[in-house]
């Protein structure tokens, strides 16, 4: 089946549990909300689905990817992508570099699908700016594009909207989720903002 | 006096005659021929500037002439290298050692020597050994009373000079009681490098030499009557030491560093080993144009520098064609030369063949050169074992 | 996985000769040495020892020495962090004193040598005019019996080493927010510093203390340029009696080395009381309410203190440089009588040999240091699990324990194998003391660093060596390169191990300049040891400038 799915996953640090027992489905194009209070263990619940999840913290239960588990699988060959609350482009690289960091080696016409990408993000002409200089939801905006020319099966989406203001939070949150679901991205958010879970319009669970 | 001379003479004929294992001149080609496209790890002590362009030049002139790579291994003391090679034979390394080559006499000789460190005899089997003046400068073949027998080739020579800037000292004290005298009619202005040095040692036992009634008694090792004969010496040195520089409680680690002092006019007289110091010190800018030298009215002592090849050198052919190479006319020209270094030449030169003598010929006279007249006579090393003993005894006397 | 490995590889390529070294040292002082015929094992050496004229003073004279030079250091550095802790001066203080650190014990002990000298420069710039003098008196100022002069030449090195290690420790506590919080409850700036900040800071900083202390107790470089000679320390002693022709005292110089460990440990052991005392001397004072308002006139002369220090250091350079290009510079002149470069012209094909083995160890020494140490953290990285206290002591242990104590064993054990003097055995010698001070440096930024960078990188796809090199080290290149330069001037600076290691057939700048020293040629020494303190400036110099260059157009790095 496709989509990304979530079965009986148990995270606990030592004796405290912060995950008791999540199980999830989601289909492609669908986007689903976790909320919870901080330390609940959100973030580690995404760690866990990406393959990052620190060493101290104790994991079981699986995690399917269209039908592969992938849980024990190394962050790199998840196909997973991430996004979070700071945008972390790679203040070395230009922003063209960053998306080319994203694009798999074998890709061919990458800077037609760099350019591709800029425009899709309202930012055609800025590959060669250095990412330091531009605004905060132009560089968020940048960094999705990075995440989804990676070409992931499933996206995740840690508290990506936390920093921005009300009113570009709404454009950017239209943005991202349009662009989920033009590719039909299976897509769990976790965030502390219900209008941002109202907006997915998807299934919520709170931690 | 007479006798001592006796003495000396005849040590020097017995180490002449002394049996020279048969390395004939037939096998020197074949030595030239091991030597070409070898380091040599020359080992001598670094704290001098013209020395060590000297060994430069003569890197530059081996290489040029034998293809041997000279490698100058500079030493804050000699006694370094000597250990090193005490070393390689407490580990076992009988081939292949570190050392190639050392600027050795006196103490580090005999040390090396009698504990069969050395590679030789073969200073007699150099081609150049047989213009070396052995007959009128014995110390080329006995080195402190020690018959060098082949065990080192002589390359060098030293006479003890005290060096004064004449625009501050008019008439320098010229014997050694006077010299105390002096020194208390003008404290501080004096001193002599660390007895751990050679120079300082040298500074003490010059003085002995005046001091004993008997100077012959120097030529043999120091035995029962050693406290006796040293005797007047520490009286003489208890005077001197407080009107020494720094009150005799601090001294220059080398000669050089006496010659910084003497430039900076913090003193007026100092010691030195080699005959041309105010010459060379004067076109180098090193002292002042008024610098000269002169000697004791009883004689100074004047020894011989050689150079010696470890038992367990790694490249002993290539170390025994710098050895002549260093004895050679060219070489000892240069040495003489008062804007290089300004050392008596060990060779005769008037038994050079004419394009021999024509290096000498070269060199032309200098201001603050003395005459070779001038330095008056020449009084033999004593026995290491005083030099030992004095170094060992002011240790004990005079550390803090 | 093999980057697991690093971290013993490094261990032991890293302890091992100093265990071994340690060994080779301590048998011979108890009477075993086969090679020389030694075989008891006893205490006689240590009797011989004990005989040699002039060993108490010696003894006293080290420890004396030692913690002179450690308090006065530490007092500055500290002082000057109370003093101007919240001003401007404060945030350049690391920029300004790195390359002070930077240039080598033995060029700032000659330009200082000449400096304080009767006939040196300060005596120079005042005579004859204020003074009468038109010939140098006759004054112990260099190699007095006391040995102040090598104090207070330990203290322009160790000073701003200290006072680095403080300002780079301050981000380690909440400092900023502590003095605010201090000061509104009205405390003056110095004793907030003093109450609130240095019980926590110290904690921080104690390694590097005892590092002080073991390198004051220790030093032969300085020792020997600045230091008395009758008696010297014991450190010099030891170097001066291993190199005994007649090898009579070679023992005593091992046992001599032993001692030297033994004096170390008990001066540590001594500072930690000292420590305790103060400590329970001090603590009423840190509760009872006294703003110290008083303290403050203390500041302006701590900061100055500092900045003289600082001073000090590059008049010492000043002046070597001047020398290297004098022709002619006599007492009572402030200033060379005739210019020339005849003394670089004479020195230059001399100096290139030294200069290539100098250049050629540091730049290894530097690579592999670099190259274990990255690799080290990459590890820690990947495992997300910094390595714990104890490994801060292992890396601390080649400066804690004396160099003479394990480099004499370390020397023999090389001879024993044939490894003496072959340039492989001189930058392992190097690396021990390197690779310390390149892993200090490197490891905050590195553990600093944003993991999510490299979460998010692999998300992308990018397999770990890809996030290691596209991602992690160009990040960090700014402080990889001052780690590079850091260790490149720890390496250009490295006397004992360069003369214990190189065999005395590979000789360095400092090799050369501390042997020329012992000559008479203020000219030619200058030329070397301006060239020994300019090269790892030039080091520091392209460590900020490629960054600046590469990252040009990059705000985020600036």
């Amino acid at each position: 089946m496709s989509g990304l799915v979530f079965e009986h996953v148990r995270l606990a640090a030592g004796a405290r549990v912060l995950v008791a027992d999540f199980s999830l489905a989601l289909a492609p194009g669908e986007i689903a909300t976790v909320m919870g209070a901080s330390g609940s263990g959100k973030s580690s619940l995404l760690a866990y689905a990406c393959g990052t999840l620190a060493p101290g913290l104790a994991a079981s239960g699986s995690v399917r990817l269209d039908g592969i588990e992938i849980s024990g699988l190394p962050p790199e060959r998840r196909r997973i992508g991430i996004l979070f609350q700071d945008d972390l482009l790679f203040p070395h690289l230009s922003v063209g570099a960053n998306l080319g960091f994203g694009l798999r080696a074998d890709v061919k016409d990458r800077r037609a699908r760099i350019d591709q990408a800029l425009e899709a993000a309202g930012l055609a002409g800025f590959a060669a700016r250095d990412p330091a200089t531009l605004s905060g939801g132009q560089r968020q905006r940048v960094a999705l594009m990075r995440a989804l020319l990676a070409e992931p099966a499933a996206i995740l989406l840690d508290e990506p909207f936390g920093k921005l203001d009300a009113d570009l939070r709404a454009q950017m949150r239209d943005f991202v989720f349009a662009h989920v679901r033009e590719r039909k991205l299976p897509c769990l958010m976790v965030t502390h903002d219900s209008q941002d879970a109202a907006a997915a319009g998807g299934v919520v669970r709170t931690l | 006096m007479i006798l001592d001379r006796r003495t000396f003479l005849a040590l020097a004929a017995a180490a002449a005659a002394s049996p020279v294992r048969a390395q004939g001149l037939a096998s020197w080609s074949d030595t030239l021929a091991q030597a070409r496209g070898k380091p040599v790890f020359f080992n001598a002590w670094g704290g001098d500037e013209r020395t060590n362009a000297f060994v430069e030049w003569t890197a530059a002139r081996v290489r040029a002439e034998f293809g041997i790579d000279l490698r100058h291994v500079k030493l804050r003391d000699t006694a370094e290298a000597v250990q090193r090679v005490i070393a390689e034979k407490a580990a076992g390394r009988d081939a292949g050692g570190a050392v190639d080559l050392i600027w050795i006499n006196g103490p580090n000789f005999l040390a090396m020597k009698e504990r069969g460190l050395l590679f030789g005899p073969f200073a007699q089997t150099l081609p150049n050994f047989r213009y070396v003046d052995t007959a009128a400068k014995p110390s080329t073949i006995v080195d402190f009373t020690v018959p060098v027998e082949g065990y080192a080739a002589p390359w060098r020579m030293a006479q003890i000079v005290y060096v004064y800037d004449s625009a501050r000292l008019a008439n320098p004290p010229r014997s050694i009681p006077a010299l105390r005298d002096w020194a208390l009619a003008n404290p501080g202005r004096t001193t002599h490098p660390a007895v751990r040095n050679f120079l300082g040692a040298t500074f003490l036992k010059q003085a002995l030499f005046e001091l004993v009634p008997d100077p012959s008694v120097l030529q043999r090792a120091a035995g029962g009557d050693y406290e006796a004969t040293v005797a007047p010496l520490w009286r003489w040195y208890d005077a001197l030491r407080p009107a020494l520089w720094r009150q005799g409680r601090q001294f220059p680690d080398s000669g050089p560093a006496q010659r910084q002092l003497l430039n900076d006019g913090e003193i007026d007289l100092m010691v030195s080993f080699n005959p041309a110091e105010a010459a060379v010190s004067i076109a180098n800018e090193l002292l002042p144009k008024t610098a000269r030298v002169y000697t004791m009215a009883a004689g100074t002592i004047g020894n011989t520098s050689f150079v010696a090849i470890p038992y367990n050198a790694a490249n002993r052919a290539a170390a025994m064609v710098v050895s002549d190479f260093l004895m050679g006319p060219e070489a000892q020209a240069r040495m003489s030369d008062p804007r290089q270094l300004g050392n008596p030449s060990v060779l005769d030169i008037a038994r050079l063949p004419e394009d021999g003598r024509r290096f000498f010929a070269a060199i032309p006279p200098i201001a603050g050169m003395p005459a070779p007249a001038e330095l008056g006579r020449v009084l033999p090393e004593p026995h290491p074992s005083w030099m030992t003993r004095i170094a060992a005894d002011w240790e004990r006397r005079y550390t803090g | 996985m093999a980057l697991g490995f690093v971290p013993y590889l490094t261990l032991a390529l890293f302890l091992g000769p100093v265990a071994a070294g340690l060994v080779f040292t301590l048998l011979p002082s108890f009477g075993y040495l086969p090679a020389l015929g030694e075989t008891q094992i006893g205490l006689r050496i240590f009797a011989r020892l004990f005989d040699q004229p002039g060993l108490a003073s010696s003894v006293a004279l080290t420890l004396g020495t030692g913690f002179a030079a450690s308090l006065v250091s530490l007092g500055l550095a500290l002082g000057f962090c109370a003093a101007a802790h919240g001003r401007p001066i404060f945030r350049s203080a690391e920029r300004l004193l790195a390359p002070l650190l930077a240039t080598p014990h033995a060029a700032i002990a000659l330009g200082f040598a000449f400096l304080i000298a009767p006939s040196g420069w300060l005596v120079r710039l005042v005579s004859p005019e204020f003074t009468g003098w038109t010939r140098p008196p006759d004054f112990a100022s260099v190699g007095d019996a006391a040995g102040v002069a090598l104090v207070l030449g330990l203290v322009l090195k160790e000073a701003p080493y200290l006072l680095l290690m403080a300002v780079a420790a301050h981000g380690q506590i909440a400092a900023t927010a502590t003095m605010a919080t201090a000061r509104t409850l009205g405390y003056s700036p110095f004793a907030a510093w003093l109450k609130a900040i240095l019980p926590q800071l110290y904690p921080q900083i104690r390694l590097p203390i005892y590092a002080v202390l073991a390198f004051s107790l220790s030093a032969v470089d300085v020792a020997l340029i600045l230091g008395p000679s009758n008696p010297p320390p014991l450190a010099v002693l030891a170097v001066r009696w291993a190199n005994d022709p007649l090898l009579d005292l070679f023992l005593p110089a091992m046992a001599a080395a032993s001692l030297q460990l033994l004096l170390v440990a008990v001066a540590i052991g001594i500072w930690r009381l000292g420590e305790a005392s103060v400590a329970r001397v001090a603590r009423p004072w840190l509760a009872d309410g006294t703003r110290g308002r008083a303290l403050e006139r203390v500041a302006p002369v701590a900061r100055a203190a500092l900045l003289a220090v600082a001073a000090i250091n590059a008049v010492c350079i000043a002046a070597m440089a001047l020398w290297s290009v004098a022709a002619a510079w006599r007492f009572p002149h402030a200033l060379p009588e005739r210019w020339s470069f005849d003394n670089w012209m004479r020195a230059a094909s001399r100096l290139a040999e030294p200069a290539l083995t100098t250049l050629s160890v540091a730049a290894a020494v530097t690579l592999a240091a670099l190259v274990l140490v990255c690799l080290c953290l990459e590890n820690e990285s990947r495992r997300q699990r910094a390595a714990g206290p104890s490994a801060l002591w292992a890396l601390y242990l080649p400066l804690l324990v004396p160099q003479i104590s394990f480099l004499l064993g370390a020397q023999s054990l090389l001879v024993r194998l044939g490894w003496d003097g072959t340039w492989g055995a001189l930058v392992w010698f190097h690396l021990l003391f390197v690779l310390p001070y390149v892993f200090l440096v490197l490891a905050d930024p590195w553990r600093a660093l944003d993991p999510r960078y490299a979460k998010l990188a692999a998300c992308l796809g990018a397999a770990p060596w890809r996030v290691f090199f596209a991602v992690r080290l160009p990040l960090l290149l700014r402080p990889l390169l001052v780690a590079a330069a850091v260790g490149f001037a720890v390496s250009i600076g490295l006397y004992l191990p360069t003369v214990l290691g190189g065999g005395g057939r590979l000789t360095s700048l400092a090799t050369e300049a501390v042997s020329l020293a012992s000559g008479g040629d203020r000219r030619i020494v200058g030329v070397y040891a301006f060239l020994q303190a300019l090269l790892p400036l030039l080091a520091f110099g392209l460590a900020l400038a490629i960054p600046a260059f590469a990252f040009r157009n990059r705000r985020g790095l600036r």
